[in-house]
């Protein structure tokens, strides 16, 4: 299959962009500046992440989507506000994680952010699950572009205006060349920012005004190194079909008042596990020293006992050392647990940690 | 001081009597990108021509260092170390990575001259 290149393709270009195929696209990985740059550029000023190849799937419904998707989404969809956003997952009927992903109800249905290597397969369980009841597009003829960090509401506030005013996970239709664009503001670096969903045809011009106004493009390098610091999984590697959401240590997605009554898929599964708890979960882990635990990297007990498995590690710029995530057996999960990462043959000290390694506080309306 | 001699690998080695200074050359650097972390063999450890001394890591991934001649490790630049964000910025010069008493210098004479390196590292990464 020929990789596809988003509609940001020739802009990557101009800014000398070094390309990876991800997902089946040619995407950024860094540009001349670098990874570490591109980080702390995001943290300290504003960052523009080209996240086009993520899909963009609009369900258009009333009450009778609602319900529907209530018996897929652990979440209380009836009662989430118009333009309100909420993170969630697809699961299997085992609460194995087909894919995370960020829902939002718009006026005439529901928008769902999917992660690009799941986007066509979740595109096709929905719609068996929803049995073609209702009209559904994954949009390729949109664009997503996001913009992190303190400076991204004044930036992007000066090309379209209006938007400063967003709380976080909410959203609302504006208005940039006379399209309509979506914009949330969330993101998944740990800042300040916003997701824009705009036709493909005028995503060049926003994004080359956004830059004109101050903010730089930042590749798929930097954004896995904000979202680690940020204490986010990556799918794929952090969460997967072995995985559920409780072993993920991802509980608070889930709605409560939805446990209570436990009709959707995979619900058995979660609330066992929430009554009995899990054998393994998703911890933050904190090598000693530099050494950078990768994901595969082994971890071991005191007693040199395997007790888990990285899942995410790198550097982190930001907290200037190592970073990783993993799951470990759950006796060895609690805060400042002493472990051992086995790198290149030799068992490194570390300790389990608590998340994110890096918190900054968002802006108003956080629950 | 003789002149300066490269590696297929990308480290570069200069020699000053029987002992060489090992490091990677500017086009490592450039295509490793950001080097957040860097592991050098023990004073004293014997390294054989083409075997792994050492590792390199960018955000990411690793690289092994090799040593493109064998010999005793005499010394070890413990700042690249402490500031791997040395290696990117003075590769060829203060960043070196470790010094070695040479077994063999007629090995030194499979290495490549800075013109042939140029053009290797050219057509390479083309």
């Amino acid at each position: 299959m020929e990789t596809k290149k988003t509609s940001l393709y020739q802009l990557h270009q101009d800014c000398n962009a070094k390309f990876v195929e991800f997902a089946g696209y040619q995407m950024p990985i860094q540009y001349s500046e670098g990874i570490v740059e591109e980080h702390k550029f995001t943290r300290n000023h504003s960052g523009i992440f080209d996240v086009s190849h993520m899909g963009q799937l609009f369900i258009y419904g009333g009450e009778d989507l609602i319900k529907d998707l209530e018996k897929i989404f652990p979440l209380d969809l009836k009662n989430l506000k118009l333009n309100h956003s909420k993170y969630s997952f697809l699961m299997d009927k085992d609460a194995g994680i087909h894919d995370d992903l960020i829902i939002t109800k718009t006026k005439e249905g529901f928008l769902i952010i999917l992660n690009a290597a799941c986007k066509d397969n979740d595109f096709k369980i929905l719609k068996e699950l929803l049995e073609d009841k209702y009209k559904m597009v994954l949009d390729e003829n949109r664009s997503l572009i996001a913009i992190q960090g303190p400076k991204s509401s004044e930036i992007l506030n000066g090309v379209i205006n209006g938007v400063k005013d967003l709380n976080f996970m909410s959203g609302n239709w504006f208005t940039f060349e006379n399209q309509k664009v979506y914009i949330t503001r969330s993101g998944y670096t740990g800042e300040d920012g916003f997701e824009i969903s705009i036709a493909n045809d005028f995503v060049d011009q926003l994004t080359r005004e956004l830059i004109n106004k101050g903010s730089k493009l930042i590749g798929l390098g930097a954004r896995d190194t904000l979202r680690l610091e940020a204490g986010l999984c990556l799918y794929g590697h952090d969460l997967d079909k072995d995985k559920t959401p409780v072993e993920a240590n991802l509980k608070w997605a889930i709605s409560k008042e939805r446990i209570s009554k436990g009709d959707f898929i995979g619900s058995d599964i979660i609330i066992k596990q929430l009554n009995d708890g899990v054998s393994k979960i998703r911890v933050g882990i904190k090598p000693e020293g530099r050494i950078i635990a990768r994901e595969k990297t082994k971890i071991f007990n005191q007693s040199d006992v395997h007790i888990g498995e990285i899942t995410s590690g790198t550097f982190g710029p930001s907290v200037n050392g190592p970073v990783a995530m993993g799951y470990v057996e759950n006796e060895f999960s609690k805060k400042n647990t002493k472990v051992f990462l086995e790198v290149r043959g030799k068992k490194h000290p570390a300790s389990i940690c608590s998340l994110p390694f890096y918190r900054k506080s968002y802006v108003k309306g956080v629950n | 001081m003789s002149e300066v001699k490269y590696s297929k690998e990308h480290e570069w080695i200069k020699l000053d009597g029987d002992v060489a200074t090992i490091g990677i050359t500017k086009h490592a650097t450039e295509m490793l990108g950001d080097i957040v972390f860097a592991e050098l063999p023990e004073k004293g450890s014997s390294v054989e021509k083409d075997g792994t001394a050492g590792v390199v890591e960018s955000t990411k991934a690793a690289s092994d260092v090799y040593t493109p001649v064998s010999g005793e490790i005499v010394d070890t630049n413990q700042a690249i170390v402490d500031d791997p964000s040395k290696i990117n910025q003075d590769p060829e010069d203060s960043a070196w990575f470790f010094k070695l008493k040479i077994k063999d210098p007629s090995e030194m004479d499979t290495l490549m001259n800075k013109d042939d390196y140029d053009k290797f590292a050219k057509e390479t990464s083309a």
